[in-house]
């Protein structure tokens, strides 16, 4: 053993000064990890509460054919009415529901620059894999999965919006006719199976993210740090039995479009 | 005194930091039971000497847990599979005769390999001097409990406070995040009334030298599960919070704009 261990430079000793900080406070922020962390945790929040807002909303179609104004409409389309016509008149119509969706785009895009340069930064920490298999012990299947759930919660997304809101892939498409789009795309087997899917995904994708939300916010308190679970399992398990109901119901035939109940809309107009 | 027999060593083997490594595997025909994991490398390498071979390097120091020094990850868990405890507080009755053990060296960017089973673990030092001191003017001892501090909060504090800072979070974390490290650090001397003076400088400083090194976290806890001293991640949320109060502070108080 006479050879002797030869290591590079050390890495360092003098304690570096930061730079002087010019940028504006929350690009400042956001260029740390833990700042991008804060962003990935915000972001998440506004996308959770749109979700449980977005399902209670949908909840108005069990409440089928209501009485408006002398006529018969399907409540679902009078709800999306009254989104169109938040706050009118203190705003135009429309405006409200577009501030709410440049809100959510916004809050959307950040989170996927976020937790794209944060996935690159993980991987710059650890170039080289461990060579044998992990034996990961409390990392669970929705934290080890959160960027494929949400990759693919993404797609959905897409599909989504183009099912039922520009109605490309949707079979009878009426604009404003939520009822009647609604289960006009549901009726196909496929994409209630897609439906399903999606939403169990989108559930799995909440678990993590609500307690991760949490633990990134640095909101931390013993009288309720046993309870973060809970509430993500409470969040995860919402939005998942909601949303998974209406393919449910559709294909049950609950929900039934029947034309010659009511006066449709058409382009959010009663007739 | 029970002895196990017949367990197989997957050893990584690693001549420098830019050497190509492989797996070697060494027989260890019979040992104590109560043999701790590191006599039993001696014992291998003391063989491997007496055989002219080069025995394998790894790190340790005191052997009885609070050095932080060892390191290995043991059939793919950082200080193996006991919880609570260093690898130099594992015991050779943990595992069974006729087992396999896997071990590797801890592996992030930040702790390069030195040769074997030894990591370079210095970027945890940079985070330190970073901000891992408290300003105490020196002279006589001071009385005990002359300033006084509530017991949860001390409790809280010396909770933080054992860490060893052996980079078994870093390693077990599957982004090479430091940050229970740091948050334990953080936390030890922000909760305190001693810290105060230096909280703001300190968490903003600690945690961007951290960010020179090491990878993000996301909330997986496998740091937690690993750490010799069961640290709990509350820590970080710790460090999260002060570290937001700290931007803010800090740029009124340095008058930053």
């Amino acid at each position: 053993m006479s050879q002797t261990l030869r290591r590079g430079p050390v890495t360092g000793t003098a304690v570096k000064k930061p730079p002087a900080k010019n940028k504006p406070f929350l690009l400042d922020l956001y260029a740390t990890a833990v700042g991008k962390k804060y962003v990935m945790a915000i972001t998440g929040l506004i996308g959770i509460g749109f979700v449980i807002a977005h399902m209670i909303g949908n909840l108005k179609v069990y409440l089928g054919v209501v009485n408006e104004g002398g006529e018969r409409v399907y409540d679902a389309d009078v709800y999306g009415e009254f989104l169109r016509e938040l706050l009118v008149p203190i705003l135009p119509r429309t405006y409200a529901l577009w501030g709410l969706r440049l809100l959510l785009i916004a809050a959307l895009i950040l989170h996927l620059h976020a937790a794209y340069t944060l996935t690159l930064l993980n991987r710059k920490a650890r170039p080289v894999k461990y060579q044998s298999p992990r034996d990961y012990e409390v990392a669970n299947f929705a934290s080890r999965s959160m960027r494929w759930t949400g990759i693919i919660v993404l797609a959905f997304l897409a599909w989504h919006l183009a099912d039922l809101t520009w109605g490309w892939v949707n079979p009878d498409f009426v604009r404003g006719a939520v009822y009647r789009n609604l289960d006009a795309s549901l009726s196909r087997i496929p994409v209630a199976a897609l439906y399903v899917v999606a939403n169990v995904l989108l559930g799995i994708h909440l678990f993590h993210g609500t307690w991760s939300m949490l633990q990134s916010l640095g909101v931390n308190s013993p009288r309720f740090n046993q309870w973060r679970k809970a509430a993500a399992a409470g969040v995860a398990t919402l939005i998942v039995v909601g949303n998974v109901s209406f393919p449910v119901a559709v294909l049950a035939g609950v929900i039934e479009f029947d034309g010659d109940a009511i006066t449709c809309c058409v382009e959010g107009e009663h007739k | 005194m029970s002895t196990l027999t017949n367990i197989t060593l997957k050893v990584w083997r690693q001549d420098g930091p830019d050497e190509q490594g492989r797996f070697e595997t060494h027989q260890i025909p019979e040992i104590p039971a109560e043999a701790s994991f590191l006599e039993m490398l001696d014992f291998l390498n003391e063989r491997l000497v007496a055989e002219n071979k080069e025995a394998i390097v790894f790190d340790h120091d005191c052997r009885e847990g609070i050095c932080g020094t060892c390191s290995l990850m043991i059939d793919g868990r950082a200080h193996g599979p006991q919880h609570g405890t260093a690898t130099c507080q594992l015991h050779m009755r943990t595992f069974a005769s006729g087992d396999e053990i896997v071990i590797e060296p801890w592996r992030a960017a930040a702790f390069p390999i030195i040769k074997d089973l030894m990591t370079d673990r210095a970027p945890l030092d940079r985070i330190i001097e970073a901000g891992g001191f408290i300003t105490a003017a020196t002279g006589g001892a001071p009385d005990a409990n002359l300033i006084p501090i509530p017991k949860p909060v001390a409790d809280a504090s010396m909770d933080a406070a054992a860490c060893i800072g052996c980079g078994a979070c870093v390693a077990a974390c599957p982004n090479g995040a430091a940050n229970l490290f740091t948050g334990a650090k953080i936390a030890h001397l922000n909760l305190l009334p001693q810290g105060q003076a230096e909280r703001f400088q300190r968490s903003e400083a600690m945690v961007e030298t951290m960010d020179e090194y090491f990878g993000s976290c996301t909330n997986h806890g496998e740091c937690e599960a690993a750490c010799p001293k069961e640290i709990s991640i509350d820590v970080i949320a710790v460090m999260n919070a002060d570290y937001l109060k700290s931007k803010l502070k800090n740029r009124k108080s340095l008058s930053r704009t």
